[in-house]
């Protein structure tokens, strides 16, 4: 008889979903039906078990053709690429656990090459203008409770994070907003009608490009100089703009939700920045909060334990063996695969190959590109070696971190097929090698192991030495 | 010489998430649903007419880093004149320029580009765009 999975965390968005009901086939072996998701957390539950799966690592022959490989020997030979690489690139992460984020992280240590996720090509800039402003935040389930005022800026929830108005901002039920959407405003800005736009209260059509022009007119509401408005300020009249400003000046508790809008074009972190700047004004006369619409389930997830372990979430650089750092444009994915600072590349709980500029794939294809990925994605297509692993969050338990930093304990539904494993458990496996190779080099070298231990090392538990000194 | 006499008119691109591409990627990027969803341009109707583009017609988007052939359509989200919009993934990124002014990020949104109409143009799959440009 099937078995019905009550609370399942969805592994698609930032929303990170945590009621979804999982109907499995009374083997457990196929997932039948999928409940409470959205059509593309739906279609992830069930691609899982609706086609056949890669199981083996395969490796890319001289002829172009493709071998497949045990797990032991491919980790054999992701260690033995790093020890012949000198700055070693990790990156993606947005659809893997904490646990495995945390092995990521032992393992490039001991690599001394970069570590980076999803972030950087997405909410990166918002990262660097939270450094900058701080930035007054909440958990979805307050917006839920107590939000009046909705703001999207540059966000298209209703495409991006489906149940996002449904389960969090705009239409649930909440402790003192018993009436749903009926007791909230929703104002989206966006420079296209978007789906999101055609269900809010206002929209404002702004200039694509402009946000921190239409940030600066509402902070100009704020301290009282609305009379020094232009008649149109990036294409929204200045009636609207007053009027919008009146709302968001009474609103009782208001929540902005940023997204891509600001991120991805013009302005980037400073986008960010001025936005946090109003929040801090609303402040003044109101209660606001801002979260950033984090795109993947766990993409705050490798923010929150690089943080924790080495004080940056992304763009980490190790290379330097004893101090971690981070800066934006020198230790950015895209940056070092434009300027060939990058001879390996792994790419992991991601698709670099579909989802960066496609001059940026040219540049890291010159060296060894290596795809941990549970399914054949491009990144996998054009890998010299391709490590299929279990799907987190249906094959796999673990921490995500929801776009509110909240931390959720994942539940598998359905075992991985036999003999596959776990991103931590390829990652560990693959670190234990490369600290066998290590030993063996240092042996060969004749040095003690003393002086080794002895060296500066970085604040995680292991205590092998950085490969290499590129940095 | 005949290139040269069609229209251009520089619009500016945005590449953004829609729930099309999203539920195709989940499904594969190999699939015909990922093609579909991720190989057309969505455009504004005035800006369609006066560049002589006809709706489900080939047409080459050009910007300052590549070129691609996409499928133009009407915007299914309605975009202002001088917008238009690939859905993010293989095709879009044929085209997104990699500069990020120290951030990271690259230009996904608010780059120029020309679109002219290409007709008799073949839209590539995704995984012949990847082949072609890394040359496996």
């Amino acid at each position: 008889m099937p078995k019905t999975l009550e609370g399942i965390g969805c592994p698609f968005c930032g929303c990170s979903c945590d009621d979804v009901r999982v109907i499995v086939s009374d083997d457990e072996k196929k997932i039948l039906e999928v409940e409470n998701a959205c059509a593309i957390g739906t279609e992830i539950f069930l691609q899982a078990t609706n086609h056949e799966r890669i199981t083996k690592p395969r490796i890319r022959q001289p002829d172009g053709n493709v071998k497949e490989i045990s797990y032991d020997e491919a980790a054999d030979y992701v260690a033995k690429t790093i020890m012949n690489s000198k700055k070693p690139l990790m990156y993606g992460f947005g659809s893997t656990t904490c646990e495995a984020q945390r092995a990521a992280a032992r393992l490039m240590e001991l690599s001394g090459g970069i570590l980076d996720n999803c972030a950087s090509i997405c909410h990166g800039p918002s990262l660097m203008a939270f450094f900058d402003n701080g930035h007054p935040t909440c958990t979805l389930g307050v917006v839920k409770n107590r939000a009046d005022v909705i703001l999207y800026w540059g966000a298209n929830p209703v495409h991006a994070h489906p149940r996002h108005m449904a389960r969090y901002s705009t239409y649930p039920f909440g402790f003192f907003k018993g009436n749903g959407f009926l007791e909230r405003t929703v104002i989206v800005v966006d420079p296209r009608k978007t789906d999101t736009a055609g269900v809010a209260d206002y929209h404002l059509q702004i200039k694509q490009g402009f946000d921190y022009e239409l940030f600066n007119a509402f902070r100009m509401v704020m301290y009282g100089h609305e009379q020094d408005i232009p008649d149109m300020v990036a294409d929204v009249p200045k009636q609207s703009i007053l009027e919008v400003a009146k709302i968001l000046k009474e609103a009782k508790f208001g929540v902005c939700f940023f997204g891509m809008g600001l991120t991805h074009t013009k302005g980037r972190n400073h986008n960010v920045d001025i936005a946090i700047s109003l929040m801090r004004d609303l402040n003044a006369v109101s209660k606001w909060s801002i979260m950033a619409m984090r795109g993947h389930f766990n993409i705050a997830g490798p923010n929150k334990v690089w943080s924790w372990t080495y004080g940056f979430p992304f763009c980490v650089d190790l290379t330097r063996g004893d101090r971690a750092h981070m800066n934006p444009g020198e230790t950015s994915t895209i940056d070092l695969a434009i300027r060939d600072e990058i001879d390996l590349f792994i790419n992991i709980g991601t698709d670099a190959a579909a989802n960066f500029p496609i001059d940026a794939v040219k540049h890291l294809k010159k060296h060894p590109w290596i795809t941990i990925d549970p399914n054949l994605s491009m990144a996998a297509d054009i890998a010299d070696l391709h490590i299929p692993v279990g799907i987190s969050g249906v094959e796999v338990s673990g921490i995500v971190y929801r776009m509110d930093n909240v931390p959720i304990q994942y539940r598998k539904v359905i075992d991985m097929p036999e003999g596959m494993l776990s991103d931590e458990e390829l990652l560990d496996r693959i670190s234990d090698r490369l600290e066998e190779l290590i030993q063996e080099k240092v042996k060969a070298e004749k040095k003690k192991p003393e002086l080794i231990s002895s060296e500066p090392v970085l604040c995680t538990s292991h205590s092998a030495p950085p490969l290499n000194e590129t940095g | 010489m005949v290139i040269s006499m069609l229209p251009e008119k520089t619009l500016t691109m945005i590449t953004q998430r829609s729930i099309e591409e999203g539920i195709a990627l989940e499904k594969g990027k190999h699939t015909k649903e990922y093609f579909d969803a991720c190989s057309v341009i969505e455009m504004n109707e005035l800006d369609m007419l006066r560049l002589s583009i006809e709706e489900n017609s080939p047409v080459k988007v050009k910007s300052e880093c590549g070129e691609v052939i996409v499928k133009a359509i009407v915007g299914i989200q309605e975009l202002p004149e001088g917008i238009c919009h690939i859905r993010q993934g293989v095709w879009a990124n044929q085209i997104v320029p990699c500069r990020t002014y120290s951030t990271g990020v690259p230009q996904y949104s608010g780059f120029p580009v020309t679109v002219t109409p290409a007709p008799g143009s073949i839209v590539r799959g995704a995984r012949e765009l990847l082949f072609e440009s890394v040359r496996m």
